[in-house]
């Protein structure tokens, strides 16, 4: 009886909390680090939330950052140095550098949601299929799973690549593809661990049927370090998409990605610093932010 | 000992054989043919029946099943089959490619787990919190950085501004320096987070006092008896980062010009050479593979606390 009722507490309280994940990471980072308890979110943490925010609105809504068109340049102001007006310089047809990084964001962001997506979906449906089927089709999904894990992800990338052949959407499943078995192995482990609790069985004596308690319990309570883990595989998403941008397997040239925009750069490194500095430090930026979310993320849900 | 090393290698054959299954059948797939691509160009000028003839040189007009069993019985006998691109046997491809590939692998992984035992070390002695959290911070900053970013930011500043590396030319040492450097960062990230955090466990535990009692320095302790127990988990971390290492490679090879195994897999993906991509997607994974066999081996043998767990 009382099985039950802590059951159905515990459910019901992660149903009231989609967005209260994001709110518990933010409250109870400075715990573990070992500072007091203040109550103020810690600086790191504002800023990486602020650059994603950032990075998010470039993509959104690009005309309230610049006035310069990313594609058509002007050729008398080619390979100038930042300053006031060119913010990041221009490059060599005379193209506003940061305008191309602003108006680029939509192109690594979106593919990095698609990657996070496909190795999401793919990995939490097979992971969760092997931890609640368990037995022989539980060997057989995660040897697959150790399979994908042996290969390194950039050739598992470009053998995707090989077979879908080049292109933005391509890149994005083919990195997608790359982190399906860290997803897998994450969503069976949780499968694994919260089918073992109490409230789950007490679900089951109630009557509930298979399906409808993974869909009800199992999965919600596993949410967490699932939400953590495509955090971290998103900024992972976009480093995986610019290398492969930078390779020239992505977007052709006239698009601004983010990638491209540093290869293109290399052939102006001994006089013009900015046109592949700066885009490069915008990705490490938006990287070592996704990082820093993911692990407040992890931390306030454990 | 004997049965637990009869079973890893048997998980790691295993292993092996499906990684070789999947990248073959995702390989085959192919919807544009290489052979097309290459042959069907008008300027060769060969009729439909020569290029049929070639196909039949290719893959003897077999069953699917029967091409994968001799691939496959190929691939154990070291015959990778020929590259479709040049028409040469894939091994001597691999083979003129492997040892450079290696070398700056090899250079690569030693900086990385130098830098790795540097960082963490000095994050264990350190007793001033902000050098703590900002050695500790390093890592993240590490795994952050785009590899072909960082190496055309180290050709620039080292290169261009100091003039202390040159960009062409050069001894064979010179020429390795930046490219080994770009390549250890990214690996020697997670040897150094693992490290750290296993030497703040193994401070925590009770013997360390017991030892700082006898009268040694912190050095010592760290060093002697911290040290040796914190190894192991890094010791693991270490035999994953083998496939980053090749990932590394790839990228590393392309951004420094430099002829290997990366930029093999690239012009295999231009070229969409398959049996080039195949033979590399199985020689990355055999290292992985046999790299981490070892590593689970090796632990018992440098742990004696593993041993009877394991016989």
């Amino acid at each position: 009886m009382s099985g039950i009722r802590t059951g159905k507490l515990l459910a019901g309280k992660f149903h009231a909390g989609g967005l209260r994940l994001r709110t518990v990471g933010l409250r109870t980072v400075g715990l573990r680090t070992g500072r007091r308890r203040t109550g103020r979110p810690e600086t790191g943490l504002v800023l990486a939330v602020l650059v994603i925010a950032v990075v998010v609105l470039w993509a959104l809504v690009p005309g309230l950052f610049t006035a310069h068109d990313p594609i058509a340049g002007v050729p008398a102001e080619k390979l100038r140095a930042p300053d006031a007006r060119h913010l990041f310089g221009t490059d060599a047809v005379g193209r506003d550098l940061f305008a191309r990084v602003v108006h680029g964001s939509v192109h690594s962001l979106s593919g990095a949601f698609v990657a996070v997506t496909v190795g999401l979906l793919l990995g939490t449906l097979l992971g969760s299929l092997a931890g609640s089927a368990g037995g022989l089709l539980d060997d057989a999904i995660m040897r697959l799973v150790d399979v994908l894990l042996s290969v390194p992800g950039l050739l598992l990338a470009l053998t995707v690549i090989i077979l879908l052949g080049p292109g933005t959407v391509n890149v994005a499943i083919a990195v997608g593809v790359g982190s399906v078995a860290a997803f897998a192995r994450l969503a069976r482990s949780e499968v694994v661990r919260v089918r073992r609790t109490d409230y789950v069985e007490a679900a089951f004596g109630s009557g509930g049927r298979y399906p409808a308690v993974l869909w009800r319990h199992v999965l919600p309570n596993s949410l967490g370090p699932v939400v953590a883990l495509a955090a971290l595989q998103f900024g992972m998403a976009i480093l995986a998409i610019s290398t492969l941008g930078f390779l020239g397997y992505g977007a052709e040239p006239p698009t601004p990605e983010w990638g491209l925009l540093i290869s293109e750069g290399r052939n102006y490194l001994a006089t013009s610093w900015w046109l592949t500095t700066l885009p490069g430090a915008v990705v490490v930026a938006v990287v070592l932010a996704a990082g820093r979310i993911s692990r407040s993320i992890g931390r306030g849900t454990e | 000992m004997a049965r637990y090393l009869l079973l890893r290698t048997g998980q790691a054959t295993l292993v092996l054989w499906a990684a070789f299954t999947t990248a073959y059948v995702l390989l085959q797939l192919l919807p544009g043919d290489s052979i097309l691509i290459k042959f069907q160009n008008p300027e060769l000028g060969l009729s439909p029946q020569q290029i049929a003839e070639i196909r039949a040189r290719y893959d003897g007009g077999a069953s699917p099943l029967a091409a994968y069993a001799t691939t496959l019985l190929g691939f154990l006998r070291g015959d990778f089959g020929y590259s479709v691109d040049t028409g040469t046997p894939v091994v001597e491809r691999l083979a003129e490619a492997l040892p450079a590939t290696a070398t700056l692998a090899g250079a690569g992984f030693l900086l990385a787990v130098l830098i790795a035992v540097v960082i963490a070390f000095a994050a264990g002695y350190s007793r001033t919190s902000w050098i703590r959290g900002a050695l500790l911070a390093v890592p993240s900053l590490f795994v952050s950085v785009p590899v072909f970013w960082l190496g055309i930011l180290l050709i620039q500043v080292f290169s261009f501004r100091l003039g202390l590396v040159p960009v062409i030319g050069g001894s064979e040492i010179q020429q390795l320096i930046l490219p080994v450097l770009t390549l250890a960062v990214p690996i020697a990230a997670p040897i150094a987070q693992i490290l750290a955090r296993s030497i703040d466990r193994v401070q925590a535990q009770p013997f360390v006092p017991v030892v700082a009692a006898k009268g040694a320095s912190r050095w010592w302790i760290l060093w002697r008896h911290v040290a040796r127990n914190a190894a192991l988990p890094a010791l693991t971390v270490a035999g994953l980062t083998f496939g980053e290492l090749i990932a590394g490679s790839v990228v590393t090879e392309t951004v420094f010009g430099r002829n290997g195994i990366g930029r093999l897999t690239e012009q295999a993906v231009n070229a969409q050479d398959t049996p080039v991509m195949l033979a590399v997607v199985v020689l990355a994974t055999v290292v992985f593979v046999v790299v981490n066999l070892a590593v689970d081996v090796l632990f018992p043998v440098l742990d004696p606390r593993l041993r009877t767990a394991v016989a």
